[in-house]
């Protein structure tokens, strides 16, 4: 048997316009955890599609040999035959149908063509508790947290036995309870001799359960180097080919007015009547602040954000007021053009067009502005989403890319300059950094200090404490619909953000 | 490969498709498909299909569909005739009746897809049946007509001839190509220039010149035909104005960007402050207007309204839409594309009918010919992106 399960020999992949790979080599030990990380559009994903056969065999340039033999995939079926894996960074579930259904898919447990629904739901019952989901496989993907959507893709991929599983970021959406699951499942499966490549751009995890650590920079490989020969600042300064010294630029500042103030906020649940999404919620934002919002998944931060401009119509209770004005948005047009802006977690799913350019994508929510009377000024429209591809430093050949061929991280940017160009006056970012690389992590906090600076108010919505904690000027935490306590940045850590995120309120006291 | 050329490829090889269409018609008539006035007569037929298919690219674009077409178109007419025939109306007051009728539809399906949320697939099935009861009701299942003559103008009248009545060949039509195509290059240079200032990518020159060629031939084949014979018919340039305005609203307003917007990502359209359910009543009110449009140039060329009219011209106008490079999914559409479209479906319907071939077997070949549109699309596609 090969030491190395897996061999890509200067692989090279051109996309019109980019050179994603350039002659990238990348072996794999048989039975390691295999990091592999970079910067967004380094091409960690193009190089696990093509192994996967997803860009099948003469699309690119350069070998694959599994196992010592050269193969030639032309297709996700034959990767998969050869025991290859791949969950991939877009969520692949189709959400009308069920989990068990979702699992099998193109696997289904068959006999003659009929398919044994006992013979798939037992075993689907199997699969959900070894990554830790107690759920009934017939309910249906589409009304599920993204978290809980990728433990399923990680139950389908574990579906098929394979010996080489891929995972692309799939941290990214998950609270931090479900990452201690997913690594535990990993470290398990490693036990049992299966290889993985894990793509992450949260390093804390790399380092936990990698034995080796591939960086990759402008599509070629930099280094493969056994993780035990690394620490962070190597491993970043590999990445984006400089040191870093600094991850969070916190600047304290003397709050200002109040900008937003919300009172008894609360939205109904319109799936269980008499139950409350959100539960008489009452803060107040500052001018020249940054709020943090922590809490598990699916507590209501996205659902406060999204009834706060307006997207639930009239379900909610409770008053708002805009620098001082009472508003009542019923649409999130109304909550735009007062100036109150809302970035979509979910990138691919709300926040992006991906059919549509990055100029098209910028301009979407201000085309008043690049306009008159209706005709859209093409030349206004250039020139000011050239200007903020040059200040985000989004990575791509032209304003004319379809955004769906973005790396994930280029994307968020895109989706960025789209509410920076309404210039708003409070700003709610959901996850903004999800899935972002550590160099682009910290563009977006200088650039979220600079809006402030500007005269902005921020509320940042994030999963990840250290960020929240490295940024945010005051940090609310949410539990049940409600907020459970209220932080300042020096009184904030981690353990109590924790404590409040998972206990009752009024236990607590 | 050059991006512009890899992103225009679909419509390349539908036009390839086009030529190569009439190519086997003009070899299997012996050149009676190619003469003068075959080619004119064909362009006229075209004209309500492609009056039709101008206007349902934008609903197919924002993820919608239209079934009830034909059955309003018919039923527009039908009105314009009774009007007409048994009130003795004129001919601007019976026409701005129709179009009022037509928004007055346009803005019924719009209400129960965007207010009541019902699929534009149902709204307008029915809409197909209950204007078929309408058309019967209104013409009483009889032949309705003649039509005033200036109204049967806009279906069978021309471009008065620059030369006089009696001139052999028409230059009319001629001088109008020329003008087209003059502005279009234009647009065209216009358009390098400021792209070029603003460091976009501009096409090779060699490929400006292989458009402006293709401009070029493309006004020659439709505009020389129709000089040989009798010149420029008002409908077909109706049907080049509506073209014209609706390619306008679709690149260069904020509507049209919206509608695409809605298209593809409707949440991401909802969240980024567009007011879905207002867009898609402006669009099939707009929609409403177009099919009356179509009614009207239709009624006029029969010269009557009958039982009948408009039957199955929503399949029709859906097959051109689709073979010109629109999305049934939404947010994918051109009107330059359903426009080529519009033209292989009356191609092979003229063609077709010259060759006297069973009706049986009319359908089936459109129907094939729908299918390998699509299936060469979607191969083609799938070359391109990855
Ligand atoms: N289908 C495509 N068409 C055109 N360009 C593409 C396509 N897919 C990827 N690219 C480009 O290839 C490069 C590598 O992208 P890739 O998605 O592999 O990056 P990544 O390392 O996975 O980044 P991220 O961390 O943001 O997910 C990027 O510059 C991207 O814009
Ligand atoms: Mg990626």
């Amino acid at each position: 048997m090969a030491e190395h399960i897996l061999e890509m020999k200067g692989i090279s992949k051109d996309f019109p316009g980019v050179r994603a790979l350039n002659g990238v080599t990348f072996q794999v030990v048989r039975g390691h955890c295999h990091g592999l990380v970079g910067e967004n559009g380094a091409g960690k994903s193009t190089l696990m599609k093509i192994l996967s056969g997803f860009y099948p065999h003469g699309t690119y340039e350069g070998d694959i040999l599994v196992e010592g033999s050269v193969r030639h995939f032309r297709g996700i079926r034959d990767s998969e035959h050869a025991g290859i894996a791949i969950i991939f960074q877009e969520l692949a579930l189709a959400p009308n149908l069920s989990i068990a259904e979702n699992i099998f898919l193109g696997n289904e447990l068959a006999q003659n063509g009929v398919i044994d629904a006992a013979a798939t739901h037992q075993k689907t019952q199997q699969i959900l508790k070894e990554v830790g989901l107690d759920l009934d496989p017939e309910t249906l993907v589409g009304g599920l947290g993204i978290g809980v959507r990728q433990l399923i893709e990680i139950a389908k991929a574990l579906s098929k036995n394979a010996d080489l599983l891929i995972l692309d970021e799939p941290t990214a959406a998950l609270t931090e309870t479900e990452t201690e699951t997913l690594l535990t499942i990993l470290n398990r499966l490693r036990n049992k001799g299966v290889t993985c490549i894990y793509i992450s751009h949260k390093l804390n995890e790399i380092f936990r359960i990698t034995d080796t650590v591939t960086i990759l920079r402008d599509g070629q490989t930099i280094r493969t180097l056994p993780t035990k020969a690394l620490d962070e600042a190597k491993v970043i300064s590999f990445m984006v080919g400089r040191e870093m010294n600094e991850m969070y630029p916190y600047r304290s500042r003397v709050p200002g007015k109040p900008m937003l103030e919300v009172k008894q906020w609360s939205v109904a649940d319109p799936e269980i009547p008499g139950r409350l999404r959100l539960n008489r919620v009452d803060f107040t934002l500052h001018s020249n602040e940054i709020l943090g919002i922590s809490g598990l998944m699916g507590v209501g931060r996205t659902e406060l954000a999204k009834s706060l401009i307006g997207a639930y119509g009239k379900v909610v209770s409770g008053e708002l007021y805009l620098d001082g004005s009472l508003q009542r948005f019923e649409t999130p047009r109304q909550a735009i053009l007062a100036g109150l802006n809302y970035l979509p977690e979910d990138r691919k799913g709300s926040g992006l067009n991906l059919m549509m350019d990055i100029k098209e994508n910028m301009t979407l929510a201000s085309l008043d502005r690049v306009s008159s009377r209706g005709v859209l000024k093409k030349n206004l429209e250039i020139v000011e989403s050239e200007r903020y591809v040059q200040k985000l430093a989004i990575k791509t050949p032209s304003i004319e890319q379809k955004t769906g061929n973005l790396s994930g991280g280029n994307q968020q940017k895109v989706a960025l300059a789209k509410w920076m160009l309404c210039s708003p006056r409070v700003l709610i970012l959901d996850e903004p950094t999800r899935g972002i690389d550590v160099g682009a992590k910290f563009e977006i906090y200088n650039l979220m200090n600079d809006l402030v600076e500007a005269g902005l108010s921020v509320i940042m919505i994030s999963s990840e404490l250290p960020e929240l904690l490295g940024v945010c000027n005051r940090i609310l935490v949410m539990y049940e619909g409600r907020i459970s306590a209220e932080f300042s940045h020096d009184e904030a850590n981690q353990e109590k953000i924790m404590a409040a995120a998972c206990l009752n309120p009024t236990e607590q006291q | 490969m050059n991006e512009s050329i890899q992103r225009n490829i679909r419509q390349y090889t539908m036009i390839a498709a086009l030529l190569a269409i009439w190519l086997i018609f003009t070899v299997l008539t012996g050149g009676i498909f190619i003469s003068p006035r075959n080619l004119s007569n064909l362009f006229l037929q075209s004209a309500t299909i492609a009056i039709l298919s101008i206007g349902l690219v934008l609903v197919v674009v924002s993820g919608n569909l239209d079934l009830s077409l034909g059955s309003v178109a018919g039923f527009v007419g039908a009105i314009v005739a009774v009007l007409q025939v048994n009130f003795q109306m004129d001919t601007v007051s019976s026409i701005a009746i129709a179009l009022m009728v037509g928004a007055l539809i346009g803005l019924w399906h719009g209400y129960w897809i965007a207010y009541r949320r019902v699929s534009a697939l149902i709204v307008t099935l029915g809409s197909f049946m209950i204007f078929r009861g309408g058309v019967i009701g209104v013409t009483g299942g009889a032949t309705i007509g003649p039509m005033e003559d200036s109204f049967k103008f806009l279906g069978q009248g021309f471009l008065p001839e620059l030369l006089g009545p009696e001139s052999e060949f028409k230059v009319t039509g001629m001088v109008l190509a020329l003008t087209i195509v003059a502005v279009l290059v234009a647009f065209e240079v216009v358009n390098r220039s400021n792209r070029r200032a603003h460091g976009l990518k501009v096409s090779s020159v060699g490929a400006l010149l292989g458009k402006l060629a293709a401009l070029s031939l493309a006004a020659a084949v439709v505009f020389l035909p129709l000089g040989a014979y009798q010149g420029v018919p008002m409908a077909i340039v109706l049907v080049l104005a509506l073209a014209a305005i609706f390619h306008f609203i679709a690149q260069d307003t904020t509507f049209g960007r919206r509608i695409f917007a809605i298209g593809g990502n409707k949440e991401a359209a909802a969240l980024s402050g567009i007011d879905i359910k207002k867009h898609i009543l402006v669009l099939y009110v707009m929609m409403g207007i177009m099919t009356a449009v179509a009614g009207i140039i239709f009624t006029a060329r029969l010269n009557a309204a009958t039982a009948t009219a408009g039957n199955l011209f929503e399949l029709d106008a859906i097959a051109a839409v689709v073979i010109g490079g629109s999305s049934l999914a939404g947010g994918v559409g051109t009107i330059a594309g359903a426009l080529v479209g519009a033209l292989v479906m009356s191609s092979l319907d003229n063609g077709m009918s010259l060759l006297d071939m069973d009706v049986t077997w009319q359908y089936v070949l459109k129907g094939l010919i729908l299918l390998a549109a699509v299936w060469v699309d979607t191969a083609t596609q799938k070359k391109t992106r990855f």
